[in-house]
């Protein structure tokens, strides 16, 4: 052996060693160390779970009447991440779409394209790896299915395109309730790791607006998922377990269909008839660009009717709205129709407001609840004028609201506001009509089970405070601005120096519902209806029960918020003050001529800076024993008397009158075929 | 002379019984625990081989004991091969070494002929017909070994090594197989060769500079192919892949993932011979050749895979152990080359299926299933089993 190849030997021996315990220590690390983790990801690797949608939930009416179905359809829709990686992006593809769906192909694009920081609506609003719908025929439809076959029959022309059989949303009423029900849309990335939406699919429809969204939990079931066991070439090897869906509820609306076309009737119908009319002061026609109705229960704050106008076709949503269609949707200049006013429109409640008013100029202890007072034509102190400067001497808190007295209720304010310390006010003011308006729920939601409920607006102290402090840099600058004109910049010098002072003008308009006081028509229902049942403000609920598939009933139960701090009697006095709004006299005693119900309520005129006056009547029947409470308003639709008040009476003629409801009641127990079991649902495969 | 003659012959049958059954007979003096361990792990190679592909026979509604009927087969030729090694005169060895070395290098030539197919992205295959083929790159590990120690224990100096001209014409000669493999490609196979000539070159006593300039060079040369586009994408994409072993799993990282995931989900006992879901799964290509360890990771656990590392290890040792004891430089340099090419090819290949070195297309000695690798690896046993019967006979 020679003399260096002994040495080599060893070092060939320490390398060999070296090499075996790297192996041991690598084979350690993996198996004993990461052993649990590796085990976990062999069994992730070899299960795939297989989901069966549950049948999404249908949603009836009080009566049992379907609104919101399932049916079957064909769905096309356009696998982005497999057009891009065609070499022109896809643009061909898209171009031969667009020939077959009837879509241009610039809004199938669109369409595709996930919304981000850079992207700008019309865009998709789903996972940027799912599929986006593009096109929806029904499975009855020969032609829709004839267009679907072109696809099919050209594959290869059309890579990254598909057709499946889904079930979608359907409205066997059309467009009836529209608003309230609501519909669907892809579920967004985020919300897929959010509690609410556990064992939601990525590629699930989830509710977007009204009852489809609020009861989106309870309509979506649960999807059932299969376990399969499964090799890397995916080839099905065995199950491991499963879970079978579980249908959605069934959700009763306490909405009557029949009540529903009414009210939507009326309102088109009024909406249609003010536009021949002519507006107050200016004379120029009546805009009447939207307008709602409430119908509800005075005594259980169940939701009867609501409508709101301009409306829309739900069944745009099935298969996705296409992003033009989306956009005017919720175009201002269209009209905006997805705006469900009901709630989420927010108005200047102006005489129907004079309820709260007078409770609580009486509640404050200061004004006997049968005390007669001056109703002069224009209220000295402020120099306010009375509608049309009528004066009508002394009146009783009855005339005042019968006739609708405004300088009345300015005196109740001012006087109020001046105890306060006006100008300079006490530490902490009773602000009685501030008060009592609160206690009616009035600026707060009413906590309607529907989404997206705007709260309104009470301009008191503390809104013209925050209200100051955000406007006050800018009124400042234009005090100094020479672009403005002296009277203007005198303004803004004026508001910049003490705007946030609540002056005794705030305190007389606030007391007339003018001014930056808002109220949805919701809202005003609840007032209404709290007068009518003894005070109570109840949250009001479009949803009755929920039907589990078992048959097992969930009734919604109606709830009380809060109950106005006044007596009977008051409100007894009130009541009956609104009777005679309708009686001959009244403000609204024209409309509700022969009326086959009595009706007491209220008209109100809104005005709105730059804009035309809003219509309002706010009601409750029959006047002795209330049950429904009805509340009608059209914006830019003229004087309540005129507009808003022969619509109400449209609607009560229609639940009252020859032909109405029986009895002019509404059922007072579900459907019975509801609450016997039912059979569960065929499982739905896509 | 004629009554000698039944003499003879009464002494030869003698001889064939002692010869095979007397205290100096090579049965008994060849080194059994090499020949145990090496036994041992084409016995638990056969099992492995026989669960990786069990299953996908059963789903390809064929014969599930295919694999393992050939494997064993295999075995059994490479075992006769294996007696022929050992038995071949020692001192005829040498002469034998051009005939292999010319052979093998037909053999690659044949490859890149017409002759050669391809096979999983490697054109490394000869087809026989009749469902055989083999792999002359194979024998080439063999003829290196056997070529290498031949001209380097043959040096007019031993006490002082191999020269630099010695040196040259070994690299020259080394250079002609590795150039033609590094053709087919199959650059596992060239990684081995190289192992083997900078070993081998290194126990001959050759100068360090030798060593350290091979190792320089070997460097500049993966650098240079890398940029230069010689290799495959494939080939660079798995060495990317072993970089970056999160580098898209579904891609080119699937393998070394899927196969860490199958070692790793065994723990320490494993999931049981035949229970393994990454095996019956089929989730990891090539199990029953190149990633036939990770079979012995998942059902068998730390406790199997450490018994196959530590029969590899025996192999080894024991390998090392003739190279020591031998008495000729010869017999020292053919066990050293053995055992370099043993244990580099070893480690490349387990160590793939641990993640801690790139994926190259290697079978693991004995365990494998593969005909030339079994075939090739029973030769050198059977040459380290003579190295160690001459060893005796001094």
């Amino acid at each position: 052996m020679t003399d260096r190849s002994r040495p080599r030997l060893i070092v060939l021996r320490v390398f060999v060693l070296t090499l075996l315990v790297t192996l041991f220590g690598r084979l350690v690390a993996l198996q004993v160390v990461g052993g649990d983790d590796y085990a976990e990801a062999a069994s992730a690797n070899r299960v795939r779970p297989v989901v069966q949608t549950a049948p999404r939930g249908e949603v009836l009416d009080v009566r049992g009447t379907p609104l919101v179905r399932n049916r079957t359809a064909l769905v096309v829709s356009v696998d982005r991440s497999a057009l891009l990686r065609q070499p022109d992006d896809g643009a061909a593809v898209l171009e031969r779409l667009a020939t077959v769906v009837g879509t241009p192909a610039a809004e199938l694009t669109r369409s595709i394209t996930p919304c981000g920081d850079d992207v700008a609506p019309p865009c998709w609003r789903g996972s940027p790896y799912q599929p986006v719908p593009v096109a929806e025929y029904d499975a009855g439809d020969a032609a829709g299915l004839q267009r679907v076959l072109r696809i099919e029959e050209r594959r290869e022309e059309f890579p990254g395109v598909r057709a499946d059989f889904t079930t979608v949303r359907d409205y066997p009423k059309g467009t009836l309730a529209a608003h309230l029900l609501g519909y669907l849309g892809p579920i967004s990335p985020e919300e897929t790791s959010q509690p609410d939406y556990d064992g939601v699919t990525a590629t699930a429809l989830v509710g977007r607006a009204g009852v489809e969204a609020t009861y989106d939990g309870d309509l979506r079931g649960r999807d059932g998922v299969t376990e399969v066991l499964v090799d890397r070439f995916g080839a099905v090897a065995g199950e491991q377990g499963s879970t079978p869906p579980v249908p959605g509820d069934t959700l009763v609306l306490s909405i009557d269909a029949a009540v529903q076309g009414i009210a939507e009737k009326a309102l088109a119908g009024a909406i249609d008839r003010a536009r021949d009319l002519r507006a107050r002061g200016s004379g120029a026609r009546l805009v009447a660009d939207s307008g709602s109705v409430v119908v509800m229960e005075a005594r259980t704050g169940r939701v009867v009717a609501m409508a709101s106008y301009p409306s829309y076709d739900p069944s745009v949503f099935v298969g996705g709205a296409s992003p033009a269609e989306y956009a005017r949707l919720v175009d201002e200049e269209q009209g905006a129709p997805l705006v469900f006013r009901a709630i989420q429109g927010a108005y200047a409640p102006a005489s129907t407001f004079k309820v709260v008013s007078t409770i609580g100029a009486v509640e404050s202890g200061d004004y006997p609840l049968l005390g007669r007072y001056p109703c002069p034509g224009v209220y000295g102190p402020t120099g306010q004028r009375n509608f049309d400067s009528a004066a009508l001497g002394t009146v009783d808190l009855r005339q005042a609201l019968v006739k609708s007295c405004d300088t009345v209720f300015y005196k109740f304010a001012y006087e109020a506001w001046q105890r306060d310390g006006g100008n300079d006010p006490v530490q902490e003011p009773r602000d009685p009509m501030v008060r009592m308006a609160q206690a009616f729920g009035l600026g707060s939601r009413t906590g309607v089970d529907l989404p997206s409920e705007r709260r309104g607006t009470i301009a008191d102290r503390a809104y013209k405070q925050s209200l100051w402090e955000q406007t006050r840099d800018n009124r400042c600058k234009g005090a100094v601005n020479p672009e403005l004109s002296a009277e203007r910049r005198r303004a803004n010098e004026e508001y910049c120096e003490d705007g946030n002072r609540f002056r005794g003008g705030d305190a007389t308009n606030f007391s007339i519902g003018q001014g930056d006081t808002l109220v949805t028509p919701l809202q005003l229902a609840t007032v209404y209806a709290a007068i009518a049942n003894g005070g109570k403000v109840l949250e009001p609920h479009v949803a009755r029960a929920l039907v589990s598939a078992s048959g097992q009933v969930r009734e919604i139960a109606p709830e009380v918020r809060t109950t106005v701090p006044t007596s009977p009697e008051v409100l007894a006095y009130v009541r009956e003050a609104l009777a005679g709004v309708t009686q001959p006299g009244g403000t609204a005693a024209g409309a509700f001529a022969g009326s086959p119900v009595e009706v007491a309520g209220k008209t109100g005129t809104g005005e709105v800076a730059g804009k035309q006056d809003t219509s309002w009547f706010a009601s409750f029947a029959p006047a002795d024993a209330p049950e429904l409470v009805v509340v009608g308003m059209v914006s830019q639709g003229g004087t309540g008397g005129t507009v808003a008040a022969p619509m109400v009476r449209e609607v009560y003629d229609g639940i009252y009158g020859p032909g109405g409801l029986p009895g002019g009641r509404l059922p007072a127990a579900l459907p019975r075929a509801l609450t016997a079991a039912r059979p569960a649902p065929a499982a739905v495969t896509p | 002379m004629t009554v000698l003659a039944p003499v003879r012959l009464g002494r030869r049958d003698a001889s064939l019984r002692e010869r095979a059954t007397g205290r100096d007979s090579p049965l008994r003096r060849l080194d059994w625990v090499l020949g145990l361990a090496v036994l041992a792990l084409i016995g638990i190679g056969s099992l492995l081989v026989w669960s990786a592909t069990r299953q996908r026979m059963l789903d390809a509604d064929l014969d599930p004991q295919a694999f393992l009927k050939r494997h064993l087969i295999n075995a059994v030729i490479g075992m006769t091969l294996a007696s022929v090694a050992t038995l071949v005169d020692y001192r005829s060895l040498q002469a034998y070494a051009p005939v292999v070395y010319l052979a093998s290098c037909l053999g690659l030539v044949a490859v890149l002929t017409p002759l050669g197919s391809t096979i999983n992205g490697a054109h490394s295959w000869i087809v026989l017909g009749g469902g055989f083929q083999v792999q002359p790159a194979e024998l080439a590990k063999v003829a290196l070994v056997v070529g290498m120690a031949m001209l380097l224990a043959d040096v007019r100096d031993p006490e002082r090594g191999p020269r630099d001209g010695d040196v040259v014409l070994v690299l020259a000669l080394a250079a002609v197989p590795i150039a033609l493999i590094m053709l087919q490609p199959d650059l596992g196979t060239v990684l081995v060769l190289v192992f083997i000539v900078l070993g081998v070159l290194a126990m001959s006593g050759a100068p360090l500079r030798w060593v350290a300039g091979l190792l320089v060079a070997g460097a500049l040369v993966c650098v240079t192919a890398v940029q230069a586009g010689v290799l495959d994408d494939y080939q660079v994409d798995r060495f990317a892949a072993f970089a970056n072993p999160e580098l898209d799993p579904r891609g080119v990282g699937y393998n070394t993932n899927q196969a860490r995931i199958a070692i790793g989900s065994g723990g320490l006992l494993g999931k049981g011979l035949f229970e393994g879901t990454q095996t019956a799964g089929r989730f990891i290509p090539e199990q029953q050749t190149d990633f036939v360890f990770t079979v012995a990771g998942e059902e068998l656990g730390l406790v199997g895979a450490s018994v196959l590392l530590a029969l590899l290890g025996t192999v080894l040792w024991r390998g090392l152990r003739i190279a020591s004891r031998s008495p000729d430089p010869f017999g020292r340099l053919l066990a050293a080359g053995v055992v370099c090419w043993f244990s580099f090819q070893s480690f490349v290949n387990v160590g793939m299926t641990l993640g801690i070195m790139p994926v190259t297309g290697l079978p693991l000695p004995f365990v494998s299933y593969g005909g030339s690798a079994m075939f090739a690896n029973l030769v050198a046993v059977g040459l380290l089993q003579n190295v160690h019967l001459s060893s005796r006979e001094l």
